[in-house]
């Protein structure tokens, strides 16, 4: 796959893909190792769950790598070279996706393992990997970021302007989707359905031994319906933007 | 081959390009001439099938853009020499659209060498100088080593060197037999550089035809006439057939005609002259006379008129 290779070599040719893959990898480990150490047993134990907590943060920043993989193309005008190299834009953009969402499904590994093995260096006990909803902390982060991936890719398709694209993805990752849940009588409903939600749902939700509470008291998803529904919410946008990206002028 | 079918794009409200029709054939450099704003980058864009016509179609050797497989080795393009990742390599910028093509990565210091680049291949395009980043972008368009070629204002912003160059590379290749389409809004330039045009104004098609022959009819030969009796000899004149333009000096301006047929004229009608001059407009005050009443943006005043030059529209067209 000629395309595949180019975006290959254009990601990687740049140093900005480095350096968020590094932010967010240091991001999880970092605070979950911070979180770990100065843990006091005597509010409980250690939830083995810690490092999804701090998933979030990891994707928003993972989500900002592959919004800007597209949005630096339309900043540069290079997008339109890259459509006269592959005329066919949906094949030029699901080769774009072909490259972003292994490397966030790389640095979500890196980040999931690496959190869980500072956690359990610094405080083993607890801290094995044996259940299903611990396996889902750990390797599920990377699961979370190739779907946060594309969605992010997909508004960067959309919207086209960095400042744009990472602001859109912010306010909807970090605020509107918590602050819907304040929205009286419903806002526990909606919030149940809601992409983001779901996605932390699926890492830390579901009960269990070591999986924590439901994300909010009203979801609609099991863990594993969680992350097929923001997984089935991504491939819409994408959708939607390849859709609108064969249409407009380039 | 190039082939320009009824190829109309709007904006909103604004008509970029009207009906345009036109081919571009091999061998020979083609110019794409037309006021800043005339519709030739929109033009160009639609040719890449980067913008979608509202109507009209492409063909490149008879095929539509999409449907070329590989198409930077059918169609080489430098539209913009800005469009690089400034953080990129030239060399880098270069391999992921041989990859995108197909091409081997050794491709790129190939296309490098030939433009000049090699001892900068390593360096950021964002650090090039405007002569340096039109040489990138010609290595790009030269990477699928494409039988058809366009660029896009490529001398826009350089110096003698670099235009001279640019101007010489562009015939080399027509003369390898490939089609060559160039586009500026410098007739100057053009008169130098293509051997057939293409001029278009506001959208639409002015002029498709010989260089040489819009040359020649845009540079207006004309003669200035002046007499005591210019109220004679003016009808005596359009009765030879001759063009005939008042000229603010009070004397007739008359296309048409060479001083010598317009002495002999007055001559044998018995005028006395004050003055018969050949006047050759610049190339520039022509082109703006054909093209004025196609420029979308004009400074204030008033508009240029059409004048006596309007009349070799058809000539130069047929």
């Amino acid at each position: 796959m000629s395309a595949v290779a180019a975006e290959r070599i254009k990601l990687m040719s740049t140093r900005s893909p480095w350096w968020t893959s590094a932010v967010a990898v240091v991001i999880v480990i970092g605070m979950t190792a911070v979180v770990v150490a100065t843990w006091d047993t005597a509010d409980g134990p250690l939830p083995f769950a810690v490092s999804g907590y701090f998933a979030t943060f990891g994707m928003v920043v993972v989500m900002v790598m592959a919004a800007v993989a597209v949005t630096s193309e339309y900043r540069f005008g290079t997008i339109r070279t890259t459509f006269q190299a592959v005329p066919h834009r949906t094949t030029a953009l699901l080769a774009k996706a072909a490259v972003v969402v292994p490397l966030a499904v790389v640095v979500g590994l890196v980040a999931g393992f690496g959190a869980w093995a500072v956690a359990w260096l610094i405080s083993p006990a607890g801290m094995s990997l044996s259940t299903d909803a611990e396996w889902r902390v750990v390797a599920g982060t990377a699961l979370v970021w190739a779907v946060g991936a594309v969605i992010a890719l997909a508004v960067g398709i959309l919207v086209r302007q960095t400042a744009g694209a990472v602001t859109l993805l912010l306010v909807w990752v970090l605020l509107v989707e918590n602050l819907i849940g304040l929205i009286p009588r419903v806002g526990a409903d909606i919030q149940g359905w809601l992409p983001f939600v779901n996605a932390t749902n699926f890492l830390t939700g579901g009960g269990g031994d070591a999986g924590g509470p439901p994300s909010t008291s009203a979801m609609a998803f099991g863990p594993w319906g969680s992350l097929a529904w923001f997984a089935a919410i991504a491939v819409v946008l994408m959708g939607i933007a390849l859709a609108v990206v064969n249409r407009r002028d380039a | 081959m190039i082939e320009v079918r009824g190829l109309t794009k709007r904006y909103r409200t604004t008509l970029a390009v009207d009906d345009l029709s036109f081919q571009v054939r091999p061998g020979v450099v083609t110019g794409f001439l037309g006021p800043n704003g005339a519709g030739k980058s929109t033009t160009m864009r639609m040719i890449l099938d980067l913008d979608r016509p509202d109507a009209g179609e492409v063909r490149i050797g008879g095929r539509r853009y999409r449907d070329i497989a590989r198409p930077m080795c059918t169609v080489g393009a430098l539209l913009d020499a800005k469009w690089v990742h400034p953080n990129r390599s030239a060399r880098r910028h270069l391999q992921w659209m041989a990859a995108a093509s197909g091409l081997p990565a050794t491709r790129a210091d190939e296309v490098l060498e030939l433009v000049g680049l090699t001892a900068v291949a390593g360096k950021r395009a964002g650090t090039f100088s405007l002569g340096m980043s039109q040489r990138l972008g010609i290595a790009g368009a030269l990477l699928g080593d494409p039988p058809v070629l366009m660029f896009d204002e490529p001398v826009n912003g350089l110096d003698p060197e670099g235009i001279h160059w640019i101007r010489t590379l562009m015939q080399g290749l027509a003369a390898e037999g490939r089609t060559v389409f160039v586009s500026s809004h410098l007739l100057s330039e053009m008169a130098l550089t293509a051997t057939e045009l293409v001029v278009i104004g506001r959208g639409r098609l002015i002029s498709h035809g010989r260089t040489s022959a819009f040359v020649d009819g845009a540079s207006g030969a004309s003669v200035l006439v002046r007499s005591p009796a210019i109220g004679d000899l003016v009808p005596a004149m359009q009765a030879a057939g001759y063009g005939v333009a008042t000229d603010p000096s009070g004397g007739a301006r008359v296309t048409g005609a060479t001083t010598e047929q317009i002495g002999e004229l007055a001559a044998a009608a018995g005028f006395v002259l004050h003055e018969l001059t050949q006047v050759r407009g610049s190339l520039e005050e022509a082109f703006m006379q054909i093209t004025g009443r196609d420029v979308e943006f004009t400074a204030g005043g008033p508009p240029v008129p059409a004048g006596p030059v309007g009349k070799h529209r058809s000539e130069v067209q047929s």
